[in-house]
């Protein structure tokens, strides 16, 4: 009778056996077939039968679980809502089922991101194979932090024909790419007519401004970020040189990165961040910033400073003592990390200590490198609504004696002890406390929040044990350090040994701030960032007036996480990450 | 020994008439299959919970069907959730019922959503009545000493 159990690998053996499933179905009768069916593949299952429960559970248990197994009706909230919610703020895989197998049902399943759907009655062979999902995941984000870019090229050269075995290390992912690729754009490109051909070589290659991704954001907000599609985008922006294809492709790396925000990387120290975040690497929250660049992030030893500011701007801050500033202007699409001459730069930011890696940016934007001597482009501008005044700013200062002048940080209200811990030997740790300028209103919106609406997002959980934050200068920001900073309302940059850093700071998911140990808060990356924190930003950047990099990139930031998310957005991170890390 | 062959005769009998008479599909073997040492009971746990969950949207169906101004949404629902809960253990007819009464309630012919409904509901204690009988026969066998023959 039990004639099942034999095909899978006994317990204690590796994947899948002991595969984490959650299973989400108000059906007590089909859960309780699910959950012994799927015991007898060897996996470990946990059964829900309402979806805010579901939701409870996995925010409560951020890696607890490896595949989520979702009906489609339910009574309390919609499956495909469900479905996204998983996909953007744990970004697991998710099953749908359901004993209506419409086309239509099930084409709006895959456009919500389902990686597949069952029909009921369903079959143990169909859930003995479910782990795939799993893996094809995990895979692909190996792929994304190891090269988004080179992922396209190599999607686009498999498109030409070429052979897919052309590639390092991306044959193997080569067919999964494709299909992975179509799967994941098909919910961004289902109406687009080329969908078949999304790397048509017609392509023009789009340089994300920052006003143009600020425009793409306003787009997708006043549609609904679950809603539009790159057609919709397009008009809604009125850009008459962009193509829908751009357009698509650039929401689908937004939504991605949108989705990779919560995600929980640890940051590899040794890396100091420089693989940008994908949900494998940089579980530092620390200033996650803009997209989920995996591009940018090499791993190499090379400092990739370059900071893709959510503007697209990328900065790469090299020495201070006068090595040309590559500046992604606003202007110039970044992809981040083209660090021309990373070594160099590497040890130029070494000795100055900082090494901005914010990563943004699309990966397959072109990035364009202003270099400047120097001197920040009197093109980037701080003033927009919020005029950041970043304590950080300050320490770029410090490091970039050059753009030292461009920048000004009002310290006292962002960061009223901010001891500029640059000056000083930078192999020493210096502590920056950074106080949120309205402590108790950051602690009060608090970014953890639970859940306060439907729509909230529990924060990252690393954001919410924040509690006073002091940070090991030999390893990166962890997730705890993000927590603690975000919910003491105090963060404690810690400055490391710059040279042990790699002189890098890495903004964005990938930690970033690890380098620096400033706890940057990932809001700005994260999908959380409520309104207020939102508010919050434009009083405390009001004073700041950086000409430099980014004004853009914080107004759009910020747009992106007011109006896509609700969720709690830590407030520190909001301005820090703003502004400190498109310092260059 | 012979008591006990009879009746396992008898419970394959039955069954495989259940089966024939489309009143059972091929789910209701995959779940006798999911039974094992571990959970002996399983079988009889899943039909029990098919019981109280149908017979809760029955009543919910009838409520609804009943009130001045329909709500077919409701019943949409009701019937959705239905046909879900039928296929898990593969009550067929059941199931079947669900799929044309859709078509009622997609029309909005009351009328014919409760010809549907009763259909259903016939459909439903039918089936509902087997299962128990099987259910009996089972124990029968246990207490006679015997084990319940596997089909398929």
């Amino acid at each position: 009778m039990d004639s099942y159990s034999n095909g899978f690998s006994p317990r204690g053996e590796a994947f899948p056996a002991g595969l984490r499933v959650l299973v989400v179905d108000d059906d007590p009768t089909w859960l309780k077939i699910l959950e012994k069916m799927l015991k007898k593949c060897s996996y470990e299952v946990t059964t829900c039968c309402l979806a805010r429960e579901a939701l409870d559970l996995l925010r409560e248990r951020k890696d607890g679980f490896d595949i989520v197994i979702s009906d489609v009706n339910m009574p309390d909230m919609d499956g495909f809502k469900l479905l996204e919610h998983v996909g953007l703020e744990m970004d697991l895989p998710v099953i749908m089922m359901s004993v209506d197998g419409e086309t239509s049902r099930v084409m709006k399943g895959v456009q919500h991101g389902a990686c597949d759907y069952l029909l009921k009655p369903i079959r143990m062979k169909e859930l003995k194979n479910i782990w795939q999902h799993v893996f094809r995941k995990k895979i692909h984000e190996v792929r994304d932090i190891e090269g988004l870019e080179a992922g396209i090229e190599e999607f686009q050269m498999m498109r030409n024909g070429i052979s897919d075995q052309s590639d390092d290390g991306f044959s193997f992912c080569g067919g999964d790419l494709n299909s992975a690729r179509k799967r994941k754009d098909f919910d961004n490109k289902h109406d687009d007519k080329n969908f078949g051909d999304p790397s048509a070589g017609k392509r023009t290659r789009v340089v994300w401004t920052v006003d143009l991704h600020q425009k793409f954001v306003k787009a997708v907000n006043y549609m609904g970020f679950d809603k539009v599609g790159p057609k919709k985008i397009l008009e809604l922006m009125n850009v008459p040189w962009l193509t829908r294809e751009n357009v698509a492709s650039h929401l689908q790396k937004y939504r991605l990165y949108l989705s990779r925000l919560q995600k929980d990387n640890d940051i590899k120290a040794s890396h100091g961040g420089i693989k940008q975040s994908t949900d494998a690497t940089t579980r530092d929250q620390a200033g996650n910033i803009g997209f989920k660049n995996s591009i940018n992030i090499k791993q190499n030893d090379a400092a990739i400073t370059n900071f893709s500011i959510p503007g697209n701007v990328v900065v790469q801050s090299s020495n201070p003592k006068g090595h040309d500033f590559v500046v992604s202007s606003p202007d110039l699409g970044t992809k981040g990390a083209l660090v021309s001459d990373a070594q160099e730069i590497q040890k130029a930011t070494s000795s100055s200590g900082v090494g901005l890696n914010c990563n943004f940016g699309t990966p397959d934007l072109d990035a364009k490198y202003t270099t400047l001597s120097s001197v920040l482009p009197p093109q980037f501008s701080w003033n927009r609504e919020h005029k950041p005044q970043i304590e950080q700013i300050n320490v770029f200062n410090n490091l970039l004696p050059d753009l030292h002048d461009q920048i000004q940080i009002n310290q006292e209200t962002f960061f009223p002890n901010y001891p500029t811990p640059f000056n000083k030997e930078r192999d020493k740790l210096t502590h920056i406390k950074v106080m949120p300028p309205h402590g108790t209103e950051f602690s009060s919106q608090n970014i953890r929040q639970q859940m306060p609406g439907e729509n909230a997002f529990t924060l990252n959980p690393v954001q919410s044990e924040c509690s006073t934050t002091t940070f090991n200068p030999s390893e990166p920001i962890t997730r705890s350090a993000w927590k603690s900073s975000n919910d003491q309302v105090i963060d404690h940059i810690l400055v490391n040994d710059l040279d042990s850093l790699n002189g890098n700071l890495i903004l964005g998911k990938s930690s970033a701030l690890t380098y620096l140990n400033v706890n940057f808060p990932a809001c700005l990356l994260q999908e959380d960032c409520s309104p207020t924190f939102f508010e919050l930003q434009n009083r405390e950047f009001s004073d700041c007036n950086d000409p430099g990099l980014l004004s853009e990139p914080s107004t759009y930031l910020y747009d992106s996480l007011k109006f896509d998310y609700e969720y709690p957005c830590d407030p520190f991170e909001y301005p820090v990450m703003d502004q400190g890390l498109f310092i260059a | 020994m012979d008591v006990i062959n009879q009746l396992q005769r008898q419970y394959v009998d039955f069954l495989s008439s259940l089966y024939r008479e489309g009143l059972l599909d091929d789910q209701f073997l995959q779940i006798q299959k999911l039974q094992d040492e571990s959970n002996p009971e399983f079988v009889n746990e899943v039909v029990t919970l098919f019981f109280e969950d149908s017979e809760k949207l029955l009543h919910n169906l009838a409520i609804a069907l009943d009130q001045q101004l329909v709500d077919y949404k409701k019943v949409d629902a009701c019937v959705h959730q239905f046909k879900g809960s039928s296929s898990s253990i593969g009550a067929q007819r059941v199931r079947n019922i669900c799929v044309s009464f859709r078509t009622c309630y997609d029309a909005k012919n009351l009328e014919g959503c409760l010809r549907c409904l009763q259909q259903l509901k016939d459909e439903y204690y039918l089936v509902k009545n087997k299962l128990q009988t099987l259910f009996k026969l089972e124990q029968q066998i246990l207490a006679a000493g015997g084990v319940i023959p596997i089909m398929g």
